[in-house]
């Protein structure tokens, strides 16, 4: 017989260690993903890798060049019209927060947010690539730019609100008019922090691959024209993946690793950024 | 804050005109939302006036006859929405009763930084794994055992062709773990320590702290957590359509291949036209407004526990 204290104490750390087993069965699909992608992508990481374009179907060799380029392109295309229209409503909302309008956008931008990326691929299907009569790079750059707004317009609010108020109202009492003290003061004091949404959201638009299938569609060819179809990193991995070729099936995973290490690169940076804010404030 | 100081200072029109420019920028974002909600509609419109509330049930998809039923994809949705969420609850809020409760605080930081990486793979990378990893992973250790015990039930019933629900759900399950675990961490942080101190200072262990006073004040914000969790599972795309195997039958088996309405979309709309292409924006209306309807609930429970941490506004 076993006392009732001890049964009670006995229970709390079975139940303890329960929790602990739930984070090393969360932390393994990580470490798992993480081994195979070096373990499986490292050896198709050679010169040719970064500087060719991908082998005919069957064949074997070549590279990713196209996509990796094509990657930078899309993703900068929709970073030149996601973060300055993201950043510009995010200063609005922490500026006038209380207004019916910013309310309305707040919620907005939340329900956006939550919207499924392949809604977004549709969305610029028909209101780009349709209008143009076919598919481009940049098409895809408008659908991952609906995909940052509203990512970038919440971040930006919370950096800028984040600023103490006592800074604003020195600024106005200095006889500042309120755009100087908005954009001087206020913005400038955040902008670590609105750096570092911003860099998040890069990141997260770099691996999206469902809005760019309607949009850039993937193309074999090195492509810098961005009103042409124009391959990227994340579309690449998808076509070779389900490809039955064992050479697509190798680039697949360099391909992946390439991608991963540009994600986590951006992620970095952010931190980066935000430690950088901490030490110096 | 500063409302109306603008106003007074009358330094008038360098102020006016940066408030109509930052107007201008918000209100991006409404115009994309209409616009978005307008062309699904109108978009859908052939889809929704042939086959009317049929749609959302019916389970033909023909494209040679021009008929075409949702209900299969809409099953698929739900369905490997439920394993991911029946795999990865008990599992997230493990971790964040871990972190927030239990763990050593120097290990706290760096583990839930980890945990939170899985948030940051690319939804094609996990297909990738899926394919390559998990799919090889199942057939061999897996299934056969599963098959042998459970094969008589319908969930284990037909053949494993590698593409299947099952290996759907896990992938849903790992990919929709960091958002349920880290808003459920918010949550937990955001009761309030008196609530612990009470139960532990009336004799509780550890555990009976967390039970009987740390989750009954953060069940409605954990519930948030989880739907927050089945929004993102229902919406994913990617990694689904690379491993469920788009097939557009309804089946309860778990070892059988599958539809979601998002893998429907990706897989098929480059190559519909006509009506196809109708139904698919019909798929794409359906799918959005129910990850709508999921997300506000999911807020709206996040908020009423947490509503003066960033928690919400953070997470969703």
């Amino acid at each position: 017989m076993i006392s009732r204290v001890a049964r009670r104490r006995l229970q709390s750390h079975v139940m303890t260690g329960l929790t602990v087993v739930a984070a090393l069965l969360a932390l393994l699909p990580l470490f798992a993903i993480f081994a195979d992608l070096v373990v499986k992508g490292a050896s198709s990481l050679t010169w040719d890798f970064f500087v060719k374009n991908p082998p005919a179907a069957g064949a074997t060799g070549g590279g990713v060049a196209n996509a990796i380029v094509g990657t930078l392109l899309v993703v900068g295309v929709g970073s030149l019209i996601g973060l300055p229209i993201g950043v510009g409503a995010g200063v609005y909302l922490s500026e006038y927060p209380d207004t019916a309008f910013a309310k309305a956008v707040r919620f907005i931008a939340d329900v956006l947010n939550g919207t499924p990326s392949v809604i977004a691929g549709i969305f610029v299907w028909t209101w780009v690539v349709r209008p143009m009569g076919h598919f481009s790079g940049f098409s895809g750059g408008v659908a991952l730019a609906v995909l940052m707004l509203p990512m970038v317009t919440r971040t930006t609010e919370e950096m800028v609100r984040l600023v103490p108020n006592s800074l604003r109202e020195a600024a106005l009492a200095l006889g500042y008019p309120r755009w100087r003290t908005t954009l001087g003061v206020m913005v400038r004091t955040a902008w670590p922090g609105i750096l570092t949404g911003g860099l998040v959201a890069i990141a997260r638009i770099a691996g999206e691959t469902a809005p760019l299938l309607f949009t850039t569609l993937g193309n074999l060819n090195f492509k810098t024209d961005l009103m042409q179809p124009m391959q990227t990193l994340s579309l690449q991995i998808y076509v070779f993946a389900t490809s039955p070729f064992v050479a697509w099936h190798r680039l697949a995973w360099g391909a992946a690793l390439v991608l991963m290490g540009m994600v986590l690169l951006i992620g970095l940076g952010a931190r980066w950024v935000t430690r950088s804010r901490m030490t110096r404030g | 804050m500063a409302a109306g100081v603008g106003g007074t200072t009358g330094a008038g029109r360098g102020d006016t005109v940066f408030r109509i420019l930052l107007t201008g920028l918000a209100a991006a974002i409404p115009l994309v939302f209409l616009a978005l909600v307008a062309q699904l509609a109108w978009s859908s419109w052939p889809s929704i006036k042939a086959f009317g509330f049929r749609f959302l049930t019916s389970g033909t998809w023909d494209p040679v006859a021009g008929e075409f039923g949702a209900g299969p994809m809409i099953f698929g949705t739900l369905y490997s929405s439920l394993i991911a969420l029946l795999l990865a609850v008990p599992l997230a809020i493990g971790v964040a009763i871990f972190l927030t409760e239990f763990a050593p605080l120097w290990l706290r930081r760096p583990v839930g930084t980890l945990v939170e990486l899985l948030a940051a793979i690319p939804s094609v990378v996990y297909g990738l794994w899926g394919i390559f990893v998990l799919i090889p992973l199942l057939r061999t250790y897996a299934i056969p055992p599963l098959q042998a015990a459970l094969g008589w039930t319908p969930l284990f019933s037909g053949t494993f062709y590698g593409s299947s629900m099952l290996a759907a759900g896990i992938i849903l399950a790992v990919m929709i773990l960091p958002y349920i675990s880290s808003v459920s961490r918010e949550v937990l942080a955001a009761v309030p320590p008196s609530q612990r101190e009470a139960a532990l200072a009336l004799g509780a262990t550890r555990w009976e702290a967390v039970w009987s006073a740390v989750l009954p004040y953060a069940r409605p914000g954990l519930v948030g957590a989880v739907v927050l969790g089945l929004g993102r599972a229902l919406g994913e795309t990617m990694a689904v359509v690379m491993v469920i195997g788009n097939r557009h039958d309804l089946s309860v088996s778990l070892i059988e291949p599958g539809y979601t309405m998002a893998a429907v979309i990706a897989n098929e709309f480059n190559e519909a036209a006509g009506l196809q292409r109708a139904a698919l924006f019909e798929i794409g209306l359906v799918l959005f407004a129910v990850t709508l309807a999921v997300n506000a609930l999911a807020r709206f429970l996040v908020w009423r526990v947490a509503r003066d941490s960033a928690a919400g506004s953070k997470a969703l």
